[in-house]
Formats: structure tokens, C-alpha cells, sequence
């Protein structure tokens, strides 16, 4: 009853490394997301370095040396990037808000991601009326200019650094929500997710042994791309004088309490402006390469 | 002996929404429509059928993956549970079910052996290290060396994953597997690869199985009984030998006669079906058949025939068979 | 199709209903309007005087039907600085926020869609990559900055165009600028792979085999279903002028709804907020519903109604 058994080919050989398809990864950057990724990490250093790097206090007033111009444009070498209208040093308070930005932008994007994969999980899981709710939701978010939204609960909240970037963590969500819910509502219907389950599994198990990591890689890049337009979101804010409040500085910040002095001291406002527009270019490229690499159908 | 498996008039009725001009109407579709079978341990029984006749739906209430609408299965006498709770979860540990596509079952994020020994995880049987012992023991008396272990499964051929899929099924050795169009996706030469493998395993561990698939041939070499499926109901069972080489109920014999086939010697007759399958939407009294039929009459369209036992092996569901039998002069030949 | 919009706009509804509660809900559970608008050491019966005044003092959802019943008739609340009916406030905004919008709007369509359709035509090569990185650039940059850079080069380095206010046409052609070329790159971007898609589908090579000029292919196969999603965008396109239109319209001091947004939140006049927020919601919804009209009209699988919902065999 035994038929000869045919030598069955071995398939492709085993994948590489995690170290090797890392440096496989870099590689196969084009140069201009090399930058890019080289500028995100410089700007993280900053971040994380500003008390170290600060060459003064962002706060520190010296009111003899008022709007002096940068090194580079006029000014001396004790102030790199020139004073503002209280003679507080460019430079450092640069410094300063990227750390502050940088602060409420990741943890925003943390934020929503972590409240749009619950709620996708939420509605692939129980589907029915919770789905429906869901849904619904993320409708009415993405139906709104977030703007608006966030213009509004500024107002009726009144403004305290905490509550800033709680109102923050809303932006994007519904991104997250819906790419959780549509892989998860794949998985378990035609998927593994439905064998594991059959298996005898719990939904616990399920969801993070095994749809979590399965969903991360798309996840991952939908967060990247949003990552900058929360940024440009709390610059815009700071900027209208709605967002971060002094003595604390942030990007946009800068540029609105710098705007006044456009004509007698752009510097104020431009080193900030660049570092923005550089900051958001720089992760959207990144982002926009993972998402080729990882998603090519996505686009 | 009790059987390990008893399908008692099971019934599995969806609400749909039909689109009928602007509106929507409220349908009933009837995916399985009464059918009853037994299944003893350590056999093996074939449903066969053409797609939308109610064999996966079927599996899946066997299992406890779908609650039925009426009627009740049986295992090892008691019912089976329908809600994922804590007694479903412990019968997974005697019933699993094999599916058509392997790399669909599988994670892809996870090496093969992880996934293979995790039945073990999620029922908490064993520690770290028997697991693992268990799992590289059966993977290896399934044809599934050691270089494959750590591989992902999409490094691996379609007839391994198959291999791998059911590792990990009989890995908590349960008395019922449900194989639904197990080789289908595979090539030919693989087919047989698998399906020895799995009458090797019936021979040791003495597994059941319900074997579905669409493919006559392979049904007939595995199975033990086979039971033929139209829209939501037996029509026919019988042994394999006698069903093909004598097939009773006009639809077997179209089945039949369709597959060019070597042992069919006898009767070059192709039986052609006119008319299309009917929807399991639309109400209608009387045999399932009927439409299809070269044989219907008036009876036929009001009575719905019952599946009757026309020997110790054979049952059918069709009157003009019953009527047959009951005129045992009458040669067989007058159907044709 | 019918069932396809009923449905839609039911859903408009709903969704300018849970904007007002939402409004609503935030409005009143949260500080004393009293406190903010009459300084904090106002003798406590003038700031009872204000609040019942303003009804603020009957139970929640007493204020929440008078709420709704107020909305009904017309009634939006004063603007707390002014007195003066706030709804009139806003509405007499609203041409000043049109002259930026709808320009900007044209513009975007004209740049984005040829960019895109250029782009695509012309895959690979330096200039679709030109483009591409452009409008990256154009879409991560923030408006005030553009803005701003746009002030710096031409109304102060180059004194061609003034800075700010609305006295002369000219004043609106730098806020009509930047406000249409964040949503012109995001348009480019999308046409561009829009039509790469409809590019790559056998209709097209089977509408080229057959002979026709290119360009006649391009016109009349390829963009008209490459129209299709890009309609959706363009839905996204009105919410992000009205988000752009609050930026765009503080650098330059420019008197429409959205600087007037700004400075309500500013003071926390509610009432003018809450006005805005109805405008705001009712455009949305009734763009988006627009929108849903006409791929319902342009797509003809929308409109044989449950196509989607297929036949399985």
C-alpha cells in the first residue's frame, strides 16, 4: 500500500539572521533616507541631550544682549544662533523645544496607537453593536478637521501641559483602529488566528501571541506617517498661542512669540521653522520607504 | 458499541438579507437540512459533494465551531459544546480539524515546532521540556526531519505544511479529526504522500476521521463509509466499493459517472445533470433534487425522501429506490 | 443607490447631532463662564445675575433640551464679549474666508491634478522624482511657516506684495498661496498613484492595442477612472482648507472664520465656538455627502446598488 515516496525538494533555505537583515536593511536605504534617518537620529540626541548641549539656560534673560543677530549673520560667537527680545539664547532654547515637541509628539503617537489598536481589537473581537460603535467613531474623527476639534476642547479645557497632549493622543487614532480591526477581522476568519482558536486557545493568547505581532510591521509604518503630522499639529497650536504655554518653549512656539519680530529679527523664528520642516521631511521619507519596503499594495 | 460520533438530525439555518430591487429581503438559507450519520472509532468516514453543499458547514458543527440550529451532536456520548467556553475548550483536546490551506493556519511570524508543541501550551500539558521532546518526536514520525524544525512556513513545501498542520493537530492525540479538503491544494504526487501518512497515523493511534472533500478518488481510497452531500442533505451512504462500482441515488450516480474512473468498467453510461444546482435560498417541497433529476415525479416534489436503509450498509434517500427495493424483480437497469 | 444615500445622509445627521452634543457636554461641565468673562473678585450676585442670565443655572439636562430647542429656533447664543447674537458674528465672516478658500481651492485642483497626472505620465524619471520629493516637501511643511517664509521673502525682502490685512486684492494673493499648496502636494501625490493604478490595468493596454492616440487614451480612459478615488480626497481636501484656513488667516490678519475661531477660543466666548463648530460640521457633512453623490453618479458599480454585495457561487 506504500507508494514510493518522491524525494520532496527543500525549499528555500532558512531566512537570515535578525543581525544580517538589519544591515541588509540600511543597505538598501537610497541615500536621500540615509540622511533622513541620520537627521531623526541627530534630532533625537538633541532631545535627549538638550541640558547637556545647552550652551545657556533656555530661560536665562540677559537683557543687555537683545536681539543680537547669529554668528553667522553678524552676531558674536557667544550666541551661535543670536538672542531673542529678552536676550535669551536661540540656540539653547532650540535646544529645548525640540525636546519638548518631540516629548508630546511621541507621546501622543504612543497614545493613539495604543487607543486605535484596543478599539480595532475592540470591534474585530466582539464585532455587533461594539463594531458598529467603533465605526461609527472613527467616522466621526475622521469626518472632522482635527483642528477644529482640538480648537474646541482647548477652549472649553482651558490648557495645562497634560491635557495638551491627552488631546493630542486623539489625532490618528482612527488609522490605528481601522488597520487593527480589518487584519484582525482577517485572521480570524480565514486565518491563523481562526486555528489557533479552534486549537483550544484563549483570546488573550491569541491576540498577543499572535495577531500583535503579525499586524506590528503595518502598524509601525501608519504610526511613522503620523508621527510628523502630530508634530506639525502642536506647532500649529503653539504656534497660535493655543498649545504649549510659556515659560515652557516648543517649536511652534518659538515661531509664534518670534513672529513679531519678523522684520528686525527673523532669526528667531526661522531656526525653529527649519528644524520643523527638516524634523516632519525627514520621518515622512523614512516612513514612506518603510512603507514601500513593508506594503508595497498599500500605496 | 456506542459510536465515538453521533450526528442526530442536524440542522443549520442563516439569516441573510437578499437584495431584491431597492429593498432587502430576509432569506433563509439552509446550509444543512437534517442529516444524521454515525461515526466509530478508529474509522473513517468521506463526505463528498460540490461546493455550497454543506460539508465544511457540517464540520464545523461536528467540532462545536458553529451552534446548530436543531439537532445534537454526540461525542463519546455526550454532547458536544457549542459556546467557546471551558468545556469547549476541553473537548478541543479529543476533536481537531485539518484545513484546506496549510499556510493559512499557520503563522507566519513563527517557527514550525513552536506552533506544533503549542496545543501542549495552550491546554498546559507537560513542562518546557517534554513538549518540545513530544513535539520533535511526532514531527519526526510524520516525515518531518530535523534540519525543517526551526524553519518558518513559508520556507517550507506545501506538502510539509500539510504535514505540519496536522503535527500539530494530533499533537494532543484526539480520538475525532476532521479533514476538510485536506490534499486538495496540494499536486498530485504530494496527495499520496499525505494521504499515506494519514492512514499510517489511523493505524497507530487509531484516530477517526471525517474525511471531506470534492475529489472521488481520494475519498474512496481513504474512507470506510462515504456519505454523499446535496444541498444540505445525505443522500446516499455506503461503503466506497459498493457506492462507486453500484451507486443508487441519481445524484451518486452522476457523481459517479463523472470521474473517469478504471473501475467503472461495467457501465459506460456518463449520467449528464441537466438543469442548475438550485439555491439553498429558495423554499421548495418535496426531494432537494428534484429540479436536476431524470427521475422526478409527482411524489418527489411534495414528499421529501428519508434517508432509508436499504441493507446493512447501504442507505438511501430517494422513493424511487425505496420503491425499487421493495420490487426486488424490477432490474436496476429501468433508472438508467 | 437610493438606500446608498438615505443612508449617507442619515449619517450626516448623526453626525452633526453628536458634534452639538459633544459641544454641549464640554461647554457645561467645565469651568464658570461667569468666572472667566467678569473678573474673579465681581461681587457673587452680579456673577449670579450673569449666570442666570445666560441660563446657566437650571439642571444639566434641562440646559441640554433648551439647548437643542434654542438650535432650533434660530437661537446660537451671544458672543460673551460682544452681546451681540453670535451666529450673525460668524455668518458675516464668512465671505471673507470664501475669497481665500475658494481660490485656494481652484489652485489646488489646477497644480495637484496636472503635477499628479504629469508625474505619473512621466514615471521615473528626474522629473517625476522632482515632483515627488516637492510635494513631500510641500506637504510636511506647516502653512504658518510657509506662510511666514513667503512674508519674509516678498513682503519684507522684495516689498512687492503687503504683509497683512485684507484692504486690496493684493493682500489676498499670498494667504490664497499658502493656503493652497500643502493641499496641492497632498493632491499631486494622490493623482499620481491614482493613475499609475488605472495606467497599469489591462483596459488601458487593450485601449492603447486598439490604436488609439495616447492622448486620447490618457483623456478619456485613464483620468476619468483615475477621477474616482481621487474624488475622496477631495472630500478631505475641504476639511483641511477650513484647518488651513485658521492658520493661513492668523499670519496674515486676516478677517474671516477662522481667525475668529482663534481669538473665541482665546476668550473662551462659547458661544462663538460652539457656532463655528456647527458650521464647521454642517460643511463637512454636506461636502462629504456631495462627494458620495458623485461617485455614486461617476462610478456606475455604486450605482447598480448591491454589486458589492456580489453573488457567491
Amino acid at each position: 500500500m506504500n507508494t514510493p515516496s518522491l524525494p520532496e525538494q527543500s525549499q528555500t533555505a532558512a531566512s537570515p539572521s535578525f543581525g544580517q537583515s538589519a544591515i541588509q536593511l540600511i543597505r538598501s536605504m537610497p541615500l536621500l533616507v540615509r540622511l533622513c534617518s541620520l537627521w531623526i537620529v541627530v534630532v533625537l540626541g538633541i532631545a535627549l541631550f538638550a541640558d547637556f548641549i545647552s550652551p545657556y539656560s533656555y530661560s536665562q534673560l540677559d537683557l543687555l544682549a537683545r536681539l543680537r543677530p547669529p554668528a553667522f549673520w553678524g552676531g558674536s560667537s557667544d550666541h551661535w544662533l543670536g538672542t531673542d527680545e529678552l536676550g535669551r539664547d536661540v540656540l539653547s532654547r532650540l535646544f529645548h523645544s525640540v525636546r519638548i515637541s518631540l516629548l508630546v509628539a511621541f507621546i501622543s503617537t504612543l497614545l493613539s496607537a495604543t487607543v486605535g489598536v484596543l478599539m480595532g481589537f475592540a470591534a474585530a473581537h466582539f464585532r455587533g453593536w461594539v463594531e458598529q460603535l467603533v465605526l461609527t467613531l472613527v467616522d466621526f474623527q475622521a469626518s472632522m478637521p482635527f483642528m477644529i476639534i482640538a480648537l474646541a476642547v482647548l477652549a472649553f479645557f482651558g490648557n495645562t501641559l497634560v491635557l495638551f497632549i491627552a488631546l493630542m493622543g486623539f489625532y490618528g487614532w482612527e488609522r490605528s483602529a481601522r488597520i487593527a480591526r480589518g487584519l484582525t477581522i482577517a485572521a480570524n476568519e480565514q486565518g491563523y488566528a481562526s486555528a489557533v482558536y479552534d486549537l483550544g486557545a484563549s483570546p488573550w493568547r491569541v491576540y498577543l501571541r499572535h495577531i500583535l505581532p503579525n499586524i506590528a510591521s503595518t502598524l509601525i509604518v501608519s504610526v511613522t506617517l503620523t508621527f510628523p503630522e502630530v508634530i506639525l499639529l502642536e506647532s500649529g497650536l503653539s504656534f497660535l498661542g493655543l498649545g504649549v504655554q510659556p515659560p515652557m518653549t516648543s517649536l511652534g512656539n518659538m515661531v509664534g512669540y518670534g513672529r513679531e519680530y519678523l522684520q528686525s529679527a527673523p532669526w528667531i523664528l526661522l531656526a525653529p521653522s527649519l528644524f520643523i520642516v527638516v524634523t516632519t521631511f525627514s520621518v515622512s521619507m523614512l516612513g514612506d520607504w518603510l512603507r514601500d519596503l513593508l506594503d508595497p499594495t498599500l500605496n | 458499541m456506542t459510536p465515538l460520533l453521533q450526528v442526530q438530525e442536524l440542522r443549520k439555518h442563516f439569516q441573510v438579507s437578499v437584495p431584491e430591487g431597492w429593498r432587502q429581503r430576509k432569506a433563509n438559507l439552509r446550509a444543512v437540512d437534517g442529516i444524521s450519520f454515525d461515526l466509530h472509532a478508529g474509522q473513517t468516514l468521506g463526505l463528498v459533494g460540490e461546493s455550497g453543499c454543506g460539508k465544511t458547514t457540517t464540520a464545523r458543527l461536528v467540532l462545536g465551531l458553529t451552534e446548530a440550529t436543531q439537532g445534537q451532536v454526540l461525542f463519546n456520548g455526550q454532547p458536544v459544546a457549542a459556546k467557546r467556553d471551558a468545556t469547549w475548550r476541553a473537548q478541543r483536546q479529543n476533536m481537531q480539524m485539518v484545513y484546506q490551506n496549510p499556510l493559512g493556519a499557520l503563522d507566519r511570524r513563527l517557527n514550525v515546532i513552536s506552533q506544533v508543541l503549542e496545543p501542549l501550551v495552550i491546554h498546559g500539558l507537560g513542562d518546557a521540556l517534554s513538549r518540545v521532546e513530544q513535539a520533535q518526536d511526532l514531527m519526526a514520525s510524520m516525515g518531518l526531519p530535523k534540519p525543517l524544525w526551526q524553519r518558518y512556513p513559508h520556507e517550507l513545501s506545501g506538502g510539509q505544511r500539510q504535514r505540519v498542520v496536522l503535527a500539530r493537530a494530533l499533537i494532543l492525540k484526539p480520538s475525532l479529526l476532521v479533514c476538510d479538503e485536506p490534499v486538495s491544494a496540494l499536486d498530485v504526487s504530494i496527495q499520496a504522500q499525505v494521504i499515506n501518512l494519514l492512514q499510517d497515523v489511523q493505524e497507530r493511534m487509531g484516530v477517526a476521521y471525517l474525511f471531506i472533500s470534492h475529489d472521488l478518488k481520494v475519498v474512496r481510497q481513504v474512507s470506510d463509509q462515504v456519505a454523499v452531500m446535496y444541498l444540505g442533505h445525505i443522500v446516499e451512504q455506503a461503503p466506497p466499493q459498493p457506492l462507486f462500482s453500484e451507486p443508487l441515488h441519481p445524484y451518486s450516480q452522476a457523481l459517479v459517472s463523472s470521474v473517469p474512473s478504471l473501475w467503472q468498467r461495467s457501465n459506460p453510461k456518463r449520467h449528464i445533470l441537466q438543469g442548475d444546482p438550485p439555491s439553498p435560498l429558495s423554499l421548495q417541497s418535496g426531494c432537494v433534487f428534484q429540479n436536476r433529476c431524470p427521475h422526478a415525479q409527482a411524489i418527489c416534489r411534495e414528499v421529501p425522501p428519508r434517508l432509508t436503509p436499504l441493507s446493512s450498509e447501504r442507505q438511501v434517500a430517494c422513493h424511487l429506490v425505496s420503491e425499487q427495493a421493495d420490487m426486488p424483480d424490477a432490474p436496476l437497469e429501468s433508472l438508467a | 443607490m437610493m438606500r446608498f444615500l438615505v443612508i449617507r445622509f442619515l449619517r450626516g445627521l448623526l453626525t452633526l447631532f453628536l458634534v452639538l452634543s459633544f459641544a454641549f457636554l464640554i461647554l457645561r461641565s467645565t469651568g464658570d463662564p461667569a468666572m472667566l468673562i467678569m473678573s474673579a473678585d465681581a461681587p457673587p450676585e452680579a456673577l449670579e445675575a450673569f449666570r442666570k442670565g445666560w441660563g446657566l443655572d437650571a439642571p444639566l439636562w434641562q440646559q441640554y433640551l433648551g439647548y437643542f430647542k434654542n438650535l432650533a429656533q434660530g437661537n446660537f447664543g451671544y458672543s460673551m464679549r460682544d452681546k451681540s447674537p453670535a451666529m450673525d458674528l460668524v455668518l458675516a465672516r464668512i465671505p471673507a474666508t470664501l475669497s481665500l478658500a475658494l481660490p485656494a481651492f481652484v489652485l489646488k485642483l489646477l497644480i495637484g491634478i496636472s503635477a499628479g497626472v504629469y508625474a505619473a505620465l512621466h514615471r521615473n524619471t528626474w522629473i517625476d522624482r522632482f515632483l515627488i520629493s516637492l510635494s513631500i516637501a510641500g506637504y510636511t511643511m506647516p502653512s504658518f511657516v510657509l506662510g511666514l517664509v513667503l512674508v519674509l521673502v516678498f513682503a519684507v525682502g522684495l516689498g512687492w506684495l503687503p504683509s497683512g490685512g485684507d484692504a486690496t486684492w493684493q493682500h489676498a494673493i499670498l494667504p490664497v498661496i499658502t493656503l493652497s499648496l500643502g493641499g496641492a502636494a497632498v493632491l499631486a501625490r494622490f493623482t499620481r498613484s491614482a493613475m499609475l493604478e488605472v495606467m497599469g490595468q489591462s483596459y488601458i493596454r487593450t485601449a492603447s492595442a486598439k490604436g488609439l492616440v495616447w492622448r486620447r487614451v490618457v483623456l478619456h480612459h485613464a483620468m476619468p477612472n483615475a477621477a474616482i478615488p481621487t474624488l475622496t480626497v477631495i472630500g478631505f481636501m475641504v476639511g483641511s482648507l477650513i484647518a488651513g484656513a485658521v492658520v493661513v488667516e492668523s499670519v496674515f490678519s486676516w478677517p474671516g472664520v477662522g481667525r475668529l475661531l482663534v481669538t473665541s477660543v482665546a476668550n473662551r466666548d462659547l458661544a462663538v465656538v460652539q457656532s463655528l463648530l456647527l458650521l464647521v460640521a454642517t460643511t463637512m457633512v454636506s461636502a462629504n455627502l456631495m462627494v458620495d453623490i458623485l461617485y455614486g453618479w461617476i462610478d456606475p458599480r455604486v450605482r447598480s446598488g448591491q454589486a458589492a454585495q456580489g453573488k457567491k457561487a
